[in-house]
């Protein structure tokens, strides 16, 4: 800028920088309603939700004296009185303004079975008098439930009552923290197995995507134009099909009684019907399907670019056709294959609708898991670690792609 | 002119449905809801001219929870199974219902007597149908089981199973069918070994279960040949057989009844409104139409209404046969067997 301006008068200079100026406003108006939309329907939901996973207010809005108070615990046996009077005060409040079910609810992930205890122990000293509470908290707590006896309850309400808490990010690789501290494998064993098979089967997927697809695109680059607009309109026309329509429709064929069965029970192939239907291959070979044109799109647009007459080249130079291939049109072919296995992966790994009707119970996916947390469990706070667990794992296989095939490579048409 | 008047016309015709409504009523749809909308809902509009919409949804806190915490509170009444109604009253999403000035039943007797206790256990709702989970078997390859151990015994009994995908019923009907003592359920499901007991039993048929994730599947299941046999909720079945004729038949055995309530969503703006719809929904006469669905009534003056041949098939003619569905055993574990489960089923 001031080598330029150096030959110019000081008056031209700040005209050009005006210019600039200018210019560069305008261009961001331009961007201005996509920014402002992504903000609000990006940026902004996803900063809740990793937000939400790791903050969890509930209990410690519910009964921040009684946490206070348990700050000095020892942790070996039961809190002292003063703590047991203080949380009994708090459980009469919260039985009378029927938040105690909120509190249940948060000790009870923390430690099975607590829910109902909270809630009688709640019911038990809702009618007591202040005094009396004040007078003989501890007793009336103790003996309203033995599990106060024992000092798990309070490390359980204790790790409830933490605000900003990494327990929702353990559970989702299947690990709990222990009571010493510590962090060990939990019992139930499953958001690490769903992981692998999502990303199993999204690799399956975009495997059996560019088996399918690569040949055919390939053929239609080469195909006269008629020919080649009459395929893309088969690539196509399942693309207009409402996404509903098309899953309902391999429902029909791969039922027990379903078109397919039917077909291969007449010709004899099978004495009684095949299984197929809420299976993981439903689910592969119903996605595979809805996901192909996304590949082939790509990859389509990349070869009608590549001169044919390389290939020629090579092969009257003295090379095979294959090793043609394989040597020239492949690497030429690359943008547009990388381009679709990442946009076909990366679309079947957060894949929620498909699996959920075809899928049974071993088509799942992770997504179909953080549905359940948010939709019937109530747990948002795990459905939000669940999912940030997710963008991570898909931003590390991007970074993973740029570093090996590179998105310079990429090319989407 | 012509565009003004067709302009008016489009006005007129939008505005009609956004006359108020007084009052939103939530419940469970199908045949069930045809019932309720004829002899509670139709009714009630008749008698005070209230509009009520009637909406349907698929039970669970999740929807009452999303509205009151937001603020927005759509649904006035509410249908709850009970199961689901000791957490969402707990949790403040249900408003506490008065029920001393609920009416007395038709031959005069107070409603703290008439109505069976279970259906006045909870402040937050007043009960207002007895319904069961049974199991069902296509008579068309002879009888089937009689027995949820036979439910369970594969080789005796060959073909699918078709079992609703969650562990509530699937845990008690595996640790009765292995020898536990119906009173001993629960407390038996409480522990670790109780728990592996049941997945044990519930893994000798895994290979041959059919997962269905609503009611209405199950009839389907059972009639498109998916299952020979299947667990539903007994309304359904009935319906299959009283109206299509469907070669069924109905196990009592070991089933798991509940009941439903009509409970009033925390924080509504038409409160008294609600409460006299419950008022009125919960009369003998409202109450007793509910055996169009085989849905026993909570109230004795109507069950005493009810014809004989009807009554054998309801829900309150076999509760010595069955198991009371635990509200508070399913709240406090809920969720860690919703967990364990879903790793069995992965497994």
């Amino acid at each position: 800028m001031s080598d330029t301006a150096a030959g110019l008068n000081p008056a031209d200079a700040r005209n050009a920088a005006r210019d600039v100026r200018r210019r560069k406003l305008q261009a961001f108006l331009f961007v201005t309603p996509l920014l402002v939309f992504i903000i609000f329907a990006f940026v902004a939901p996803i900063a809740t939700m990793l937000y939400r996973s790791v903050h969890n207010p509930t209990v410690a809005n519910l009964v921040p004296e009684t946490l206070a108070a348990l700050d000095d615990w020892s942790g070996n046996a039961v809190p002292d009185d003063a703590v047991l009077i203080q949380f009994a005060t708090d459980m009469k409040r919260m039985a009378n303004d029927r938040t105690s079910g909120q509190l249940a609810d948060e000790i009870n992930r923390a430690l099975p079975g607590m829910s109902s205890v909270v809630k009688s122990t709640a019911r038990s000293l809702r009618r007591v008098d202040d005094a009396e509470i004040s007078a003989n908290g501890a007793t009336l707590l103790l003996e309203a439930n033995d599990r106060w006896s024992d000092p798990t309850t309070w490390h359980a309400l204790k790790a409830a009552g933490q605000v900003y808490s990494s327990s929702y990010y353990l559970t989702s690789v299947d690990l709990e923290r222990t009571a010493d501290g510590g962090i060990a494998q939990r019992d139930t064993q499953i958001y690490v197995k769903l992981y692998t098979k999502t990303l199993r089967m999204a690799l399956t997927i975009t495997v059996l995507t560019i088996v399918l697809g690569y040949p055919l695109a390939f053929f239609m680059a080469h195909a006269s134009d008629g020919l080649a607009n009459f395929l893309m309109v088969f690539v196509l026309l399942p693309f207009w099909t409402s996404l509903l329509v098309r899953t309902t429709a391999w429902i029909a064929l791969l039922q027990t009684n379903g078109v397919v069965n039917s077909s291969l029970m007449a010709l004899g192939i099978t004495d009684e019907p095949i299984e197929m239907l809420y299976t993981q291959f439903s689910t592969i070979i119903a996605m595979t399907h809805i996901l192909l044109p996304f590949m082939v799109l790509p990859l389509y647009a990349v070869m009608r670019g590549i001169d044919s007459s390389y290939m020629r080249a090579a092969i009257s130079m003295g090379s095979r056709p294959l090793g043609a291939w394989y040597k020239i049109y492949l690497p030429m072919s690359l943008p547009g294959l990388s381009a679709g296995a990442l946009l076909v992966f990366i679309i079947s790994v957060g894949y929620y609708i498909t699996p959920a009707l075809v899928g049974g119970t071993d088509g799942q996916m992770i997504s179909n898991i953080i549905a359940f947390h948010m939709q019937q469990s109530n747990n948002w706070e795990l459905a939000a670690a669940l999912g940030s667990l997710l963008l991570i794992l898909i931003l590390l296989l991007y970074w993973l792609f740029d570093r090996f095939v590179g998105t310079d490579n990429l090319k989407l048409g | 002119m012509k565009m003004h008047l067709t302009l008016l016309a489009t006005l007129a015709l939008t505005a009609s449905p956004l006359v108020a409504q007084d009052l939103t009523v939530t419940s469970f749809g199908g045949a069930y809801g045809a019932a309720q909308k004829e002899h509670m809902i139709d009714p009630f509009v008749a008698e005070t001219g209230t509009n009520i919409l009637f909406e349907d949804y698929g039970g669970g806190v999740a929807e009452m929870k999303a509205q009151v915490e937001a603020g927005n509170v759509q649904w006035d009444v509410v249908d709850v199974e009970v199961i689901d109604l000791e957490r969402a009253c707990a949790e403040g999403y249900l408003e506490v219902i008065d029920q001393s000035t609920l009416p007395d039943g038709d031959d005069g007797t107070p409603a703290a007597e008439d109505f069976i206790p279970e259906a006045l256990a909870n402040e937050c709702g007043v009960g207002n149908i007895v319904w069961s989970i049974v199991f069902a078997v296509n008579t068309e390859n002879g009888p089937g089981p009689q027995t949820i151990a036979e439910f369970f015994d594969k080789d005796a009994f060959p073909g699918k199973r078709g079992l609703r995908k969650r562990p509530q019923v699937n845990m008690e009907w595996a640790l009765i069918a292995d020898g536990v003592a119906p009173e001993d359920v629960y407390e038996t499901l409480s522990t670790d070994e109780g728990q592996a007991r049941a997945f044990a039993k519930l893994d000798t048929i895994k290979d041959d279960i059919v997962w269905y994730d609503s009611w209405s599947q199950a009839p389907v299941l059972l009639n498109d040949g998916g299952a020979q046999m299947v667990q539903s909720a007994n309304g359904r079945i009935y319906a299959a057989i009283k109206d299509d004729g469907a070669p069924f038949s109905i196990v009592w055995d070991s089933h798991v009844y509940d009941l439903d309530v009509w409970a009033i969503m925390k924080g509504t703006p038409h409160k008294e409104k609600a409460m006299e719809f419950i008022q009125f929904a919960t009369r003998t006469v409202p109450l007793s139409g509910m055996q169009d669905v085989a849905y026993g009534p909570t109230r004795r003056s109507a069950q005493a209404l009810l014809p004989e041949d009807v009554k054998q098939d309801l829900p309150t003619a076999h509760l010595d046969e069955g198991l009371k569905a635990d509200g508070i055993f399913w709240a406090d574990y809920g969720e860690s067997l919703g967990e364990k489960f879903n790793e069995w089923l992965l497994q």
